[in-house]
């Protein structure tokens, strides 16, 4: 199902105001309802280099395995839909591409990245993640993080050190993440999956980000700004330039505008309870 | 560097403890590795993990309390220049260079890559509370396993298992609403209908809600119980 006339998609990044070069990659593609942010990290230009190949060999690799498979069907054995098994696959196979181009050359030695990516099919959304980008959700007067970092402050928030990340970050706490692609041979990618509404706004999003915007003030924009997607991105990333831009900043937003079911209500399939 | 205790008694020190290890217990027992001779500490009163250069606090239900510049913790992220008190004994965290580094400027993303953990010197470096924080997190892909049993109606007391990354529940055209498995546990959403779901009686809304174990789900007239497994 083509999603061109359905889904509405900004992609934009930015280089901020203290680093010498961007190594965030974003890309979307709304024909096949697909988003990825990836924020890389390495010497020189390794960073770009690794959030790079994490963004193309994803990409590829899902437009690849989506013209094999109809749409929603659910894998048995797993429980997951075959859009998020095939999404972590393309991850991992990112994963590797990565670790061994910083096997082969000594200048990306040890350069990874974070990855989240959802594919959007039938009124759901399939979301890779590693590491510490994130997936918000805009719906109604609600803004929910969908996705929880892979680093220690999150660890030391669930482990009841400190009673948010906000808290922990203030504490001088460093910003480690647990999990990476491209650091090892092998990596663990978290999927997940949502049920979609039409009007929900969809931010993707680098640490760049969030870390100068507060949960609050990207929720205020979102709404204020949510009848031009373009215009919202932009002044996302405004505002996280004025709050010091530290980092990299980098803005997916998707929209769906109206519902896009396969053939009938996805959920008419397996609802088996009342009836 | 990790940081140091310094332990005190009035004006004396007693001794100084530095914090290279993942876990430094403090108590009255001798197995402790700071003890403290007095009535008022307990047998095991609290500990210090380290993880990197710094390290954390946690008072381990002592009878008379962890005080940390005055105030009673429970957990506490331990700060250059704290006075943790225990009974009427005085332990002083030290930690110069962590204090020097906690600047504004955002510090590069750095990993905490799973081998590296198994070369010793970076180990040594970390501490093994990190190693574990770290190997912990690279296990977490998906939560426990966790089912729903009907309270009410007919059916109740029939069971179904959450194996679905996205399960849906209710009536269509009535009332739906989503169980999302997400690595870190179980969300209902709402999904369609004038009514909200509710959990324990509280309606859900917009935003996700984390289910614990035993929460009651009202939906479409019907009282779901939802479980984890064990």
């Amino acid at each position: 199902m083509d999603l061109t006339n359905i889904l509405e998609i900004v992609a934009k990044t930015d280089i901020g105001r203290k680093r010498e070069h961007n190594e965030d990659s974003v890309g979307a593609d709304s024909a096949y309802g697909f988003v990825i942010v990836a924020d890389g990290m390495g010497g020189h230009n390794a960073g770009e280099v690794a959030s790079g190949i994490a963004a193309n060999v994803i990409y590829e690799s899902v437009k690849h395995s989506l013209e094999e498979i109809t749409t929603g069907m659910v894998d048995d054995e797993s429980g997951y839909a075959l859009e998020s098994l095939r999404l972590r696959e393309a991850a991992e196979s990112a994963n590797r591409a990565i670790n061994e181009t910083a096997k082969q050359k000594p200048e990306c030695g040890g350069m990874g990245t974070t990855v989240v990516a959802g594919i959007f099919y039938d009124n759901r959304m399939s979301i890779a993640h590693v590491g510490d980008s994130r997936v918000y959700r805009l719906r109604g007067k609600k803004l929910d993080q969908l996705t929880r970092d892979h680093s220690l402050v999150q660890e030391l928030v669930d482990r009841g050190f400190y009673a948010n990340a906000e808290e922990a970050e203030a504490a001088g706490n460093k910003n480690l993440i647990t999990r990476a692609m491209g650091v090892e041979p092998e990596v663990l990618v978290d999927i997940q999956e949502e049920v979609v509404q039409t009007g929900d706004i969809y931010l993707l999003c680098s640490d760049g980000l969030y870390e100068m915007v507060s949960d609050e003030k990207i929720y205020l924009t979102l709404k204020e700004f949510s009848a031009n997607l373009t215009q919202a991105a932009e002044i996302l990333i405004k505002i996280a330039n004025e709050n010091g831009g530290k980092d990299n900043i980098s803005v997916v937003l998707v929209r769906p505008t109206r519902s896009f079911a396969t053939k009938r209500n996805w959920y008419g399939r397996f609802i088996d309870w009342f009836s | 560097m990790p940081g140091k205790i310094v332990l005190k008694f009035g004006d004396s020190i007693l001794g100084e403890y530095p914090l290279d290890k993942e876990t430094l217990t403090i108590g009255r027992k001798p197995d402790c590795d700071i003890t403290v001779e007095n009535l008022a500490v307990s047998g095991h009163h609290s500990r210090i993990i380290t993880i990197l250069n710094d390290s954390f606090l946690e008072d381990l239900n002592s009878t008379n309390g962890t005080y940390v510049n005055g105030r009673l913790v429970q957990k506490h992220a331990l700060q250059h220049g704290d006075i943790i008190k225990i009974g009427k004994h005085e332990l002083r965290y030290i930690n110069e260079e962590a204090a020097d580094a906690a600047e504004d400027d955002m510090e590069k993303t750095m990993v905490i890559k799973p081998t590296a953990l198994k070369n010793e010197h970076v180990a040594a470096q970390m501490g093994q509370a990190a190693m574990a924080a770290a190997q912990e997190m690279a296990k977490k892909g998906e939560p426990k396993q966790a089912g729903l049993k009907l309270a009410s109606g007919p059916n109740a007391g029939k069971t179904m298992n959450l194996t679905k990354a996205l399960t849906s529940l209710g009536k269509p055209g009535i009332q739906v609403a989503s169980i999302s498995k997400r690595p870190e546990g179980y969300f209902l959403s709402h999904v369609e209908g004038a009514t909200l779901p509710s959990v324990n009686g509280q309606p859900v809304g917009e935003t996700a809600h984390e289910l614990k174990n035993n929460d009651v789900i009202e939906l479409a007239g019907t009282k779901l119980e939802f479980y984890y497994k064990d």
